[in-house]
C-alpha cells in the first residue's frame, strides 16, 4: 500500500477521509489510537486475545460509521474510545471476566514516555490521573468500577451494599466533577496545580 | 419514568447500564434534546478516562487484520439496492432520521430537507426497537435502527412485510452498535406493517419466532 503522510491532518479530517473508504486513513487512526485502545481494552478485559477482538471490532465500527460522524458534536478521539469501551464492556460482561484492581498509576519520573507511548498520551494520562486523584474517594471508586471494571450500576449497588440511587448520584457527581477538573486543567502545563475546592 | 431516565446520562456515558436499561435510555434520548446534550458532554469526559490507562502494545499483526477486514467489507457507503434508490431527498430523509436519533442533528442537513420531496416521505414509528421505518410514496422503505445488539450466535434478524394476514420475507440483517440502515426488500404498501424476528442464520421463509419489533400501519 502506498503510504501517504496524513500526519498533518486533524483526527476529524482523517475520519472524513475514512468515510470515503480510504484505508490509509483508517490505518492512520489506528496508528494514532490503537495503543490507547488496546491499553483500555486490556484494562477492562484482562485478556490480550479478547482485547484484540474488542479493538478490531471497534475500528471496524469506525470504518463503517465514519460517514455518520459529525465533528461538531464530538471529538474523533471521544468517538473512537467510546466505541472501544462499549465493545470491551460488552465482551467482559459476556465473559464474566471483570476485575477490580485499582488503576495502576504511572510511576512519577519514570524517565518519560515508554516505547508504546507518545508524548501526548503520556501528558494526557498524567492530566486525567491527577484529576481522578482529586475526586472524593467514593466518587472515584464508582467511576473506576463502572468504567474500568465494566460493572452495571445495579451490580455496583449490590457489590458496594448501597442503594441504587446512591450509586447513580456518585457516578453523576463524579463525572460532573471530573469534567470540571479536566476543563480547568490545561494540557501539558498546569495540570498538577489547580485547587480541589 | 422520565424523571429517572433523565438521571441516567452519566451511567450511560460510563457504559454502566445493562442491555435493557441502555435500550430504554436510547429510546428516551431520541426524543430528549437536553439528555443528548448531557450525554455528549459526559461521553467526552468518560472517554478521557480511557486515556488514564497505560497504553498497550497490540500485536503488530492486529493492524493488518483490521485493515484486511475493512477491505473485505462493503465499501464505506450506505448500501442502496438499485430498486430502493428512489430520490436523493428520500435518502437525505433517512440520513436526517439517523442524525436525529444519534443526537447529531446538523443544521445544513435540516435546510436541505425543507423541501417538498422530503415531506412526501413517511416516517412510521416502530415499537420494540429504537428506530423508525421510512417509506417513500412509491412504497420503497428502509428501517433505521440504533444500537441493535448482534443477533444471538447462529441467528440473524429477518424483516417481514405484514400484509393481508401474510408475512412476506423482506431481507436479513445483522445488529451492530450505532445506527444501521436496513433496506426493505419489496414494496411496503399502504395498510401493511413491517416486523422483525430472530431467525436461523440462513433466514426463514416464514417467521419461526414472534416479532420483537413491529411498525405502525403504513
Amino acid at each position: 500500500m502506498a503510504r501517504r503522510d496524513l500526519a498533518h491532518l486533524s483526527d476529524e479530517a482523517v475520519v472524513a477521509l475514512t468515510a470515503r473508504s480510504d484505508e490509509v486513513a483508517l490505518a492512520e487512526l489506528y496508528d494514532r489510537y490503537g495503543r490507547a485502545a488496546f491499553g483500555l481494552a486490556v484494562r477492562v478485559l484482562r485478556d490480550e486475545a479478547l482485547a484484540e477482538d474488542a479493538v478490531q471490532d471497534a475500528f471496524l465500527s469506525v470504518w463503517r460509521g465514519a460517514s455518520r460522524f459529525i465533528p461538531e458534536r464530538a471529538k474523533a478521539s471521544t468517538w473512537i474510545m467510546t466505541l472501544v469501551h462499549r465493545r470491551a464492556v460488552d465482551l467482559v460482561r459476556r465473559e464474566e471476566r471483570r476485575r477490580t484492581d485499582p488503576l495502576p498509576e504511572s510511576e512519577p519520573d519514570s524517565g518519560g514516555p515508554s516505547a508504546a507511548d507518545s508524548t501526548w498520551l503520556h501528558l494526557e494520562r498524567e492530566r486525567v490521573q491527577a484529576a481522578l486523584r482529586q475526586l472524593p474517594d467514593q466518587q472515584r471508586e464508582a467511576l473506576e468500577l463502572a468504567y474500568y471494571g465494566g460493572f452495571t450500576q445495579s451490580e455496583l449497588a449490590e457489590r458496594l451494599g448501597e442503594p441504587l440511587g446512591t450509586i447513580k448520584s456518585r457516578m453523576f457527581a463524579g463525572l460532573a466533577r471530573l469534567r470540571e477538573l479536566l476543563d480547568n486543567s490545561i494540557d501539558g502545563e498546569t495540570w498538577t496545580k489547580h485547587s480541589t475546592t | 419514568m422520565d424523571e429517572t431516565l433523565h438521571d441516567l446520562s452519566a451511567a450511560y456515558a460510563l457504559d454502566a447500564l445493562d442491555a435493557d436499561e441502555r435500550e430504554a435510555y436510547e429510546d428516551h434520548l431520541a426524543g430528549c434534546a437536553s439528555c443528548r446534550e448531557d450525554v455528549a458532554a459526559f461521553s467526552a469526559t468518560a472517554a478521557e478516562l480511557a486515556f488514564a490507562v497505560e497504553p498497550g502494545t497490540p500485536p503488530p499483526a492486529l493492524r493488518g487484520r483490521i485493515l484486511e477486514a475493512a477491505r473485505a467489507e462493503r465499501p464505506n457507503v450506505v448500501p442502496l439496492r438499485p430498486r430502493w434508490a428512489v430520490t436523493a431527498a428520500a435518502i437525505a430523509a433517512v440520513a436526517a432520521c439517523v442524525a436525529v436519533g444519534l443526537g447529531i442533528w446538523n443544521v445544513s442537513l435540516h435546510d436541505q430537507l425543507s423541501n417538498a420531496h422530503a415531506q412526501a416521505v413517511q416516517h412510521v414509528p416502530v415499537s420494540g426497537i429504537p428506530g423508525s421505518l421510512v417509506v417513500s410514496p412509491s412504497g420503497s422503505a428502509a428501517l433505521v435502527v440504533f444500537s441493535m445488539p448482534s443477533a444471538p450466535a447462529g441467528k440473524i434478524y429477518e424483516a417481514w412485510v405484514l400484509r393481508d394476514g401474510k408475512a412476506i420475507p423482506a431481507g436479513l440483517f445483522q445488529g451492530r452498535p450505532g445506527a444501521a440502515f436496513v433496506p426493505i426488500q419489496g414494496k411496503v404498501p399502504k395498510g401493511s406493517k413491517v416486523a422483525v424476528t430472530v431467525e436461523p442464520a440462513t433466514g426463514s421463509a416464514q417467521p419461526t419466532t414472534s416479532p420483537f419489533a413491529v411498525s405502525a400501519t403504513v
